[in-house]
């Protein structure tokens, strides 16, 4: 289906430009009014702008940096730069002027798109790292009025010059987007790299538009449908899921008013489908509970009455699944009137056919909350390497634990391993710069190493577990994913942070770490006393609680082949949170696995070792940098396990 | 930060005012100028009189003696309400908002002044009133662009923290388009971020529209950035007069700040 004329995202403008002049392709909302933008006009500013910077000296594969909120003159300034045959480089808005700099390096950028002042204060105090950049544009003057620097330009004035320079030839960008080809660079974009500096990972039109094109047609995407582009520009989610989508299915982009709106934006605008990391899908859950117990006692026993139904019976009616009782679809209904309805409309969800999410584990109370009332969630599996799209639910066929089966066109091989590979037409087509790493990073038959570990369950679907090189054997040989266990005991809201040891043990134990308000709150309702965290960490009505959680998980392993034999046997409480401060967490809250376990040492032989307690000092940071000893005689507990082949017969 | 801009002529001139109530003197004899386009700051300590010349500024109180120039026009009594009209618009150090209203409908009250069609026909939202209320809306949001407030628009102020109360309480100030600025306490009670924004957008205005600022402020470190030039009352006196650089020195500042050994 992919016409030879709409091959690279310059042509795929020209074409939504022809085909739908008036429909939509831009909206955004600038004092206190949405303003709209056809297709038309879409491509006359665009063209203004690729003018403009032709005027200035922009060549053909010079890069375009460009950084702020997603704006439509900012995915304007990104459409210009591919018209010209050059590469867009988006910056995430929110890095700090050193953090810019390595970006502007690697990438040799002379030109640059800034929304505001804020931006244009980064990059000019990167001028005299980069001396290359010479040229930057600015969205927004406020504030700017006084800035002398020669290499600032205000974009209007860059459209003006732009719209000068066409005037006078007129053929040149016709003939400049002629000049473009499928299998050109697109775009870099910068991997945040939890290691060392951000790699640009750069994508062809090709690789970019067919697997858009996969996607459109994946959820059948069409003109009519509306996004808000609330993602950084910068991640490749944006790029995919708003700026390629909108354009090979010509759907209208729109843009926030500003950060700190989005949730009124979203309501105004009701977007039909949606991306987010599962944080935000949180964030929003979490504002309207707290809403709701700041409601009147009959709202909030409406509210808890029909999301118990809808907890029961919304996911089956959702997937159209059958046996569903009549009484239950009616009382659904009823709940759609009263309760499900009015709260998707103030979320902005009322016409959303699909939502996305992926890039991190996501807890089943969130899942579950927002397919049970009838938003059709769905988590998908990528990287920015493999233009994200490696996997995705299907409608009616959304499971918690797997990201679905691979679209249509991506190969999924499992490396013995155990490591995930990819080859599609999304993989990309290298680091920018850096030989070595894509020569490590994709092998000779064109597939992409991801790091990641995971499986192929009985029904096709994809398992993520964790990090390849975070996965091990116990001793008897079964399979052993840390990650995938201490997600499971995150989930618990009792559970703030687990660690699970049991590579090349004889079985898996776990330290675990409640959470202060949660466990508190719980102890408080039943008249439990405590002192403090140590106190309240040790005590054996705690300890039930969690051998509860615990054994759930172990339930929910048992009826799993593959993870089933990596049980959790034994656990303790740590009597202190685990601290970035104190060097157990990474600043981005990640256990650090290896130092956690040479600091408790002598807790994680009390596991193996059988012994019921295990006395512990440790010293601790505290936040004004003092530092003192902790002192705990900690209990270890036992948990009971399941026998993997009963649980698999009896389901 | 430095600003190009030129402070003009004066705009006010303040002349020998008192005021007392009862037997307490609030201010005696107090005179000093304000140049159009500049930051003029008054500070003193707690019971100087600062919020008292203000009020007289702004006609809240009458002086006992002494006058009140604006724009050339000397005047002894005026009303809040001519104030407002002559182009003087003010904040409060308590914040004076409609705790009910939306931040939007609280910035449309600002512009009150500026309205001609009559209550009926605004009552009845047709023909000029329609046209008047849409100009006024569109002056609105500009300032609530301005001011970077979008999220609140629809919000009821009283709901709001403080830090962005004392915002609105400024746009609604700005709605006025004012020529003179009284700003009385615009940071106090706020954490240092907030204290930026403000100090931020106090400047935008006057960079921006060109807005003549008088503020009265605790936190000299605000001040001493800001202001273009500073009058320091103490008991009811001006006790200096002059730049940032020059009161800092001041000998008799000083000794009102940090006590005097008797």
């Amino acid at each position: 289906m992919a016409e030879a004329s709409q091959d690279t995202f310059p042509r795929l403008l020209l074409s939504q430009a022809k085909a739908r002049p008036e429909r939509p392709a831009f909206r955004e909302k600038d004092l206190g009014i949405w303003q709209t933008w056809t297709w038309a006009q879409a491509l006359d500013e665009v063209r203004a702008i690729a003018c403009g910077l032709a005027a200035q000296g922009f060549q053909r594969g010079d890069r375009l940096a460009v950084v702020g909120d997603n704006r439509p003159r900012l995915y304007w300034a990104m459409m210009a730069a591919q018209a010209l045959g050059g590469v867009p480089v988006p910056l995430y808005q929110d890095a700090v002027a050193a953090e810019m700099a390595f970006v502007l390096q690697d990438a040799d950028i002379a030109f640059a798109v800034a929304e505001d002042q804020e931006q244009v204060d980064k990059l000019l105090e990167n001028v005299p790292q980069c001396p290359s950049l010479g040229h930057i544009y600015f969205d927004d003057p406020r504030g700017l009025r006084h800035y002398a620097q020669g290499e600032l330009t205000s974009l209007d004035a860059l459209v003006a010059l732009g719209r000068e320079f066409a005037r006078r030839n007129p053929e040149f960008f016709a003939a400049e987007v002629e000049k473009c080809r499928a299998e050109d660079i697109a775009v870099i974009l910068y991997t945040s790299g939890t290691t060392g500096n951000p790699k640009g990972v750069a994508q062809t039109h090709a690789a970019v538009i067919e697997t858009a094109r996969v996607l459109v047609a994946f959820d059948g995407f069409t003109e009519k449908d509306e996004v808000l582009c609330y993602l950084p520009m910068a991640w490749v989610g944006d790029f995919l899921y708003s700026y390629a989508q909108s354009l090979v299915a010509g759907f209208c982009l729109n843009c926030p008013e500003s950060p700190e709106t989005v949730m009124t934006d979203l309501r105004e605008i009701g977007p039909t489908y949606y991306f987010g990391p599962p944080r935000v899908y949180e964030n929003i859950l979490t504002q309207v509970m707290i809403r709701i117990e700041d409601a009147s006692w009959l709202k909030r026993r409406i509210f808890h009455f029909f999301m118990g139904i809808a907890k029961r019976v919304g996911m089956g009616i959702l997937e159209g699944r059958p046996g569903v009782p009549l009484t239950d679809r009616m009382l659904y209904g009823v709940g759609s009137l009263l309760v499900y309805g009015p709260l998707k409309n103030v979320l902005g969800l009322t016409r959303i056919r699909v939502a996305y999410t992926g890039g991190e584990a996501i807890g089943p109370d969130l899942f579950d909350f927002y397919r049970s009332i009838g938003v059709n969630l769905k988590q998908l599996y990528g990287m920015t390497e493999t233009c994200v799209t490696v996997s995705m639910h299907a409608s009616g066929q959304v499971r918690l634990e797997t990201v679905g089966r691979p679209m249509p066109g991506v190969e999924v091989r499992i490396a013995d391993s155990g490591e995930v590979l990819v080859r599609s037409p999304g993989v990309m087509r290298g680091y920018h710069k850096r030989p070595d790493e894509t020569r490590e990073a994709i092998d000779a038959e064109g597939f992409f190493h991801t790091g990641d570990a995971g499986y192929f369950d009985a029904d096709g679907h994809l398992k993520i577990i964790d990090r390849a090189r975070d996965v091990g054997r116990l001793a008897n040989g079964a399979l052993f994913a840390p990650k995938y266990l201490e997600n499971k005991l995150k989930f618990f809201p009792y559970i703030k942070e687990a660690v699970c040891f049991g590579h090349e043990r004889e079985m898996v134990c776990a330290i675990i770490n409640i959470d202060m308000e949660a466990v508190g709150n719980w102890a408080e309702k039943r008249g439990l006393p405590y002192s403090g965290y140590v106190d309240l960490a040790s005590q054996a009505p705690v300890y039930d609680l969690l051998r509860g959680c615990v054994q759930t998980v172990n339930r929910d392993l048992a009826r799993d082949a593959t993870l089933g034999g990596s049980q959790i046997r034994r656990f303790l409480v740590l009597h202190k949170e685990l601290d970035a401060d104190d060097g157990e967490l990474t600043r981005t809250r990640k256990v650090r696995r290896r130092h956690i376990a040479e600091k408790y040492r002598a807790l994680i032989d009390a596991l193996y070792s059988g012994s019921t307690h295990c006395y512990i000092e440790t010293q601790m940071r505290f936040e004004d940098g003092r530092t003192g000893m902790v002192s705990a005689d900690l209990r270890i507990a036992e948990a009971e396990v399941y026998d993997v082949a009963a649980t698999l017969k009896a389901a | 930060m430095t600003h190009p801009r030129e402070a003009g002529a004066p705009i006010l001139v303040v002349e020998g005012v008192s005021l007392s109530f009862g037997g307490v003197k609030a201010l005696q004899g107090v005179s000093f100028d304000v140049r159009e386009h500049e930051i003029r700051a008054i500070i003193g300590p707690n019971g100087a009189g600062k919020s008292s010349m203000l009020n007289v500024i702004n006609g809240v109180y009458h002086p006992d003696s002494g006058t009140v120039e604006f724009r050339g026009e000397r005047r002894r009594n005026v009303d809040p309400h001519r104030a407002a009209q002559r182009g003087i618009a003010r904040t409060f150090q308590n914040i004076a908002l409609f705790r009910g209203m939306t931040a939007l409908d609280n910035i449309m009250t600002g512009r009150n002044l500026k309205m001609r069609t009559t209550f009926l026909q605004q009552a009845l939202y047709w023909g000029p009133a329609r046209r008047e209320e849409l100009e006024h809306r569109a002056r609105v949001e500009e300032i609530i662009d301005f001011l970077e407030i979008q999220h609140i628009r629809k919000t009821p102020v009283g709901r709001l923290p403080y830090g962005l109360q004392k915002r609105v309480e400024l746009g609604r100030a700005l709605a006025a388009e004012p020529d003179l600025l009284l700003l009385d306490e615009p940071m106090s009670g706020m954490n240092v971020e907030e204290k930026q924004d403000m100090c931020r957008f106090v400047l935008d205005v006057n960079d921006q529209f060109g807005t003549t600022i008088v503020l009265i402020e605790h936190d000299m470190g605000v001040v001493m950035d800001i202001s273009d030039r500073v009058v320091v009352l103490d008991y009811g006196r001006k006790i200096a007069d002059g730049t940032p650089d020059q009161v800092r020195a001041n000998r008799d500042v000083i000794d009102a700040y940090l006590g005097v050994a008797h």
